[in-house]
């Protein structure tokens, strides 16, 4: 298990990272959700212990570790960049953890297979790692970090560099890759689809702050914070400032400022009549072919609607679409979640 | 302006008359017409690059021509050829501001005075970076590098056709979907011919009109987006096209029927592949529908991805994937049904076509 | 939890001892004697800023300080813009680049008195080959009794022995340079100095800092090539800052004046390393703040 409790860090003036408390489960898989620069990587270096925090502590299954170096720790670590030993096989490079902690040949061997058995390696064992693709890369990367056995395993974007294809596949294997170690894996992305592709817990940073922390689902649909639901929103969220439409301000209770809905919560046509339901102008349609997104000028607001289907609006036509009460998430000034759907 | 003919393109890059493993381009002919939005879709080591760097002349074929409309480019050089590319990376001159970034390439040509200048503002504000027209150009995030980059591009009236290599790498999500919709609007607004390289399948759908999806050097289908979806050519467009891909299951066909494992399905047509094809039924995860009557399956596992779930089946010993919208209901026992236009055989990797509707 | 380690400490300690003995003691040392006076038998007397306003005041101390000055500019003139129009055209891939690297680094492994002791024959009229040849050919060349000759000789010396290094920092400088930004120059229709000057030489500027810093720190302290094949002649026309302060130093024994002017020279290298480092790393965006996205926010 892996405690935060108040872990903070500056450098200079410079907040790096808000005070942060939680706690991580063994065998626990925690997605970090936000996009560049909120302090996802800062994040990662504190739990890895190579940086230390400016204030708080860090417990290891209940020991502290504060100010404790990488090396002294149980962890490991695969990053966006492809990193292995260029001038060691994919076999020896896997290998390596298990030497540092001076196994005999036979265990040795024994590790290595059944790492490169799990991630589809056999083939390239004895290759050097430049001879392999990018996604072959950074299976052997992981491939050593699983043999590690390590007690928190941390992945910064490990599958940012890879092909669109190739990310879907190992992200459906990689929360089984660790789960019989009983680690905690941390895995640090900007992509709200990752998160909820990956499951288990997400924690949404926004500048420096984690914002929220729980089951990915959960995160997902009652977001606590207007700045939560924008991080984990793709395509990014509908937003409404109630004061710059009167009309639909009486509909709302009286502390909620801002309204958001996401893009597959708009539908097209009339609803029911609680349903809240806007003419909006359509600025483009993009067209994936079993999907459509259609983006539209709601006054001020430029919203993206995902709608099913092939649905080639012309733009600058006029288009009517509805929201259910209870898939819009209001916010009050300070960007605070008010109860879901509280109202009527 | 013109259309842009690929004719008989064979590229690799040891040694010519090789097998044809070693090469990175197989044999192709495409046809990019003049104002067209294209996008070449494929796994790294596709060869799309390859491709790419063909066209704006980068690099050299082993065989086959280029034209640009009439005439010949194959051996003229990039200068020559009056083609903008925008990269994976941002490519700025850091101590430029934006505005002199935008005017470099009309400079390099000699355009001086009041043209230059009216050129160029009305570059800087078809882009939206009028604001910070006069800052240098290394300050800026990487979505308006890009944007200053693709102004380069645009800024010339003499372009044949604009390159883009994997543009939004770089950019965050959010952003990804701003300077998408604004690439696709300067392509209706500006006409020009654009092609554009990526291997994210909802970048190539949104943004292309066409899209030539490449696998292991060679072009398996080009179509609009809705083609690919609804009817993949090729096993590797059905599984490349839509998140998941198309379920591929291994099948015995005899006639209508189609038995998977020990499932029989029934097909909507007739089909008689040869005797020692690989015959496979393809169903996208979006035609599968899970309810109380239909094909015996077992539920597996669900995975909630948001907007919808993903339920995983054991179907005939295969494995299955539906989608199911959030807020449908998933029995806990579920039997299969697909719809009948959802339906797809392959032999050998290839489309078959139905013979006559059952 | 683990205590923390001060073993470490004593793994540093070697170091230190040996700094301090090198460097800081010496240092001390020097700092003494330029606020001292002495008549020997290790018999001293505080002096004030006597020697300090000796050699302020001396004609000989701003000469040397002069020359001292042109030889560094002209060193830097010729090396620099050489350096890297030699790393311009250098080969970026194939078996030139391990050649040309050999050939590059040979210079910078011969010791600074080799490099004199050759110079020093290689110019010399009677037996010198340089020497021999151009008198051969008849031009009066002399570095024995002609200052102009003297100088000219030093500065070929020099560049010869110390342009390669500005070579090596601008070819990694330049090998750095994705390949993009050259494909887009070229889309761009750029000439090869729109090139050079928009791409390669703002992609470089930091390692050529460290260049111009290096070279003007190392030949505004040069002693030992000058000392072999001048001694500071003809007349004082080579004598630089350093010579003089040896000549001072062993050759009168004035410790007194020489630990003033030894001060001084530091303070003059230091001030101007740092004025050279600040202007060269100063981010001419100081003031811009980045911007972060262009369009307010959709719907605010």
């Amino acid at each position: 298990m892996l405690e935060l409790a108040d872990v903070a860090k500056r450098v200079g003036e410079d907040v790096h990272l808000h005070a942060v408390s939680m706690k991580l489960e063994p065998g626990s898989f925690n997605v970090l959700l936000g996009p560049t620069r909120a302090g996802k990587t800062t994040l990662l270096r504190l739990m890895a212990g190579l940086d230390a925090p400016t204030s708080g502590r860090i417990l290891a299954d209940g020991e502290d570790v504060t100010g404790v170096g990488v090396r002294n720790r149980d962890v490991a670590m695969v990053y966006q960049q492809f990193i292995n030993y260029p001038s060691l096989t994919v076999r020896e490079n896997i290998a390596s953890p298990l030497r540092l902690r001076g196994l005999d040949r036979s265990a040795i061997a024994d590790e290595v297979d059944r790492a490169a058995a799990l991630l589809g390696l056999e083939p390239y064992l004895d290759r050097k790692p430049l001879e392999l693709s990018g996604g072959q890369q950074q299976r052997v990367a992981l491939a050593r970090a699983i043999v590690k056995r390590a007690r928190l395993v941390l992945l910064d974007e490990p599958l940012a560099n890879l092909d669109y294809k190739l990310r879907e596949e190992l992200r459906e294997r990689l929360p089984g890759l660790f789960a019989e170690t009983g680690a905690v894996v941390v895995y640090a992305t900007s992509e709200p689809s990752e998160a909820l592709m990956l499951g288990g817990y997400t924690a949404t940073l926004h500048e420096g702050q984690v914002t929220q922390f729980g089951p990915t689902p959960e995160v997902y649909r009652r977001p606590n914070r207007l700045a939560t639901a924008r991080s984990f929103s793709d395509p990014p969220l509908n937003v409404l400032h109630l004061d710059q439409s009167p009309a639909l301000r009486q509909q709302f209770g009286e502390g909620a400022a801002t309204v958001g809905f996401r893009a597959h919560h708009m539908r097209p046509g009339d609803g029911a009549p609680s349903d809240l339901s806007f003419d909006m102008e359509v600025t483009s349609t993009e067209i994936t072919g079993s999907e459509s997104f259609v983006h539209v000028a709601y006054g001020p607001a430029n919203w993206c609607m995902l709608v099913h289907g092939v649905h080639a609006v012309e733009p600058g036509s006029q288009l009517r679409a509805h929201v259910r009460p209870a898939d819009i998430l209001e916010f009050d000034a300070e960007g605070r979640a008010l109860e879901l759907s509280g109202r009527g | 302006m013109a259309r842009i003919t690929l004719d008989g393109l064979r590229h690799t890059y040891s040694e010519p008359g090789e097998a044809a493993a070693a090469y990175a381009l197989k044999g192709l002919d495409l046809a990019f017409e003049d104002g067209g939005a294209y996008a070449l879709l494929g796994p790294s080591g596709c060869g799309k690059s390859t491709l790419l760097n063909i066209i704006s002349g980068l690099l050299t074929p082993s065989e086959g021509r280029v034209l640009f409309g009439e005439e010949d480019v194959t051996r003229a050089t990039t200068s020559d050829r009056n083609i903008a590319q925008v990269f994976q990376f941002p490519v700025v001159y850091d101590t430029m501001s934006v505005r002199q970034n935008i005017a470099f390439p009309l400079k390099n040509r000699g355009v001086r005075g009041p043209e230059l200048d009216s050129r160029v503002e009305a570059i800087l504000e078809l882009i939206g970076l009028e604001h910070v027209a006069d800052r240098r150009a290394r300050g800026l995030s990487a979505d308006q590098k890009q944007k200053v980059s693709l102004g380069r591009g645009l800024v010339r009236s003499d372009v044949n056709a604009i390159l883009f290599d994997e543009p939004l790498t770089v950019i965050d999500p959010h952003l990804k979907w701003r300077l998408r919709t604004q690439l696709k609007s300067l392509h209706r607004e500006t006409a020009r011919t654009m092609i554009y390289v990526t291997h994210d399948q909802t970048e190539a759908l949104t943004f292309a009109d066409q899209v030539v999806v490449m696998f292991d050097g060679e072009v398996v289908q080009v179509g609009a987006p809705q083609d690919l979806f609804e009817r993949p050519e090729h096993t590797f467009v059905g599984h490349f096209i839509g998140s998941p891909g198309m379920n591929l299951l291994p099948a015995q066909i005899s006639a209508d029927r189609a038995r998977v494992g020990s499932v029989e399905v029934q097909l909507p047509g007739r089909a008689t592949p040869q005797p020692q094809q690989k015959t496979e039924l393809g169903v996208r995860p979006e035609h599968v529908k899970l309810g109380t009557s239909g094909y015996d399956a077992r539920l597996v596992r669900v995975d909630d991805v948001g907007r919808y779930r993903i339920a995983v089946l054991k179907f005939g010993g295969e494995t299955l994937k539906a989608l199911v919208p959030e807020g449908v209901e998933i029995p806990a026992a579920p039997k299969v049904s697909f719809e009948p236009n959802g339906l797809h055989l392959f032999a050998d990797s290839r489309r078959m076509q139905w013979e006559g509707r059952a | 939890m683990k205590p923390v380690n001060h073993k470490a400490w004593w793994l540093v300690l070697p170091v230190l001892v040996l700094v301090a003995f090198s460097a800081l003691i010496p240092l001390m040392t020097v700092v003494n004697y330029s606020f001292q006076d002495t008549f020997g038998n290790n018999q001293f007397f505080w002096a004030g800023t006597v020697w300090y306003e000796q050699v302020l005041n001396s004609e000989r101390f701003w000469n040397a300080l002069g020359r001292s000055f042109a030889f560094s500019t002209i060193i830097l003139a010729i090396e620099i813009p050489l350096g890297v129009f030699i790393a311009l055209h250098m080969p970026r891939k194939g078996i030139g680049v391990a050649f040309c690297l050999v050939l590059m680094s040979l210079p910078l492994l011969i010791p600074w008195n080799v490099v004199g002791t050759i110079w020093q024959v290689f110019g010399r009229v009677d037996i010198g080959l340089l020497g021999g040849a151009l008198a051969a050919i008849g031009v009066d060349y002399n570095y024995v009794q002609d200052p102009v000759d003297a100088w000219a000789t030093l500065i070929i010396m020099d560049v010869w022995h110390w342009t390669s290094l500005v070579v090596l920092l601008a070819y990694a400088g330049l090998a750095a340079i994705p390949e993009d930004y050259y494909r887009a120059a070229n889309i761009d229709g750029a000439s090869g100095w729109a090139v050079f000057r928009y791409i390669q030489l703002p992609k470089i500027m930091h390692v050529l800092t460290i260049a111009v810093l290096l070279r003007f720190m190392d030949s505004f302290m040069i002693y030992t090539e000058p000392f072999v094949v001048t001694g500071g002649g003809p007349g004082n026309s080579t004598t630089f800052l350093s010579i003089d302060l040896v000549q001072i130093a062993i050759g009168q024994f004035d410790l007194g004046p020489a630990a003033a002017m030894s001060i001084i020279y530091f303070f003059i290298i230091l001030t101007f390393s740092w004025v050279f480092y600040a202007v060269m790393t100063r981010d001419p965006d100081a003031g811009q703040q980045v911007v972060e996205n262009s369009e307010g926010e959709a719907g605010k």
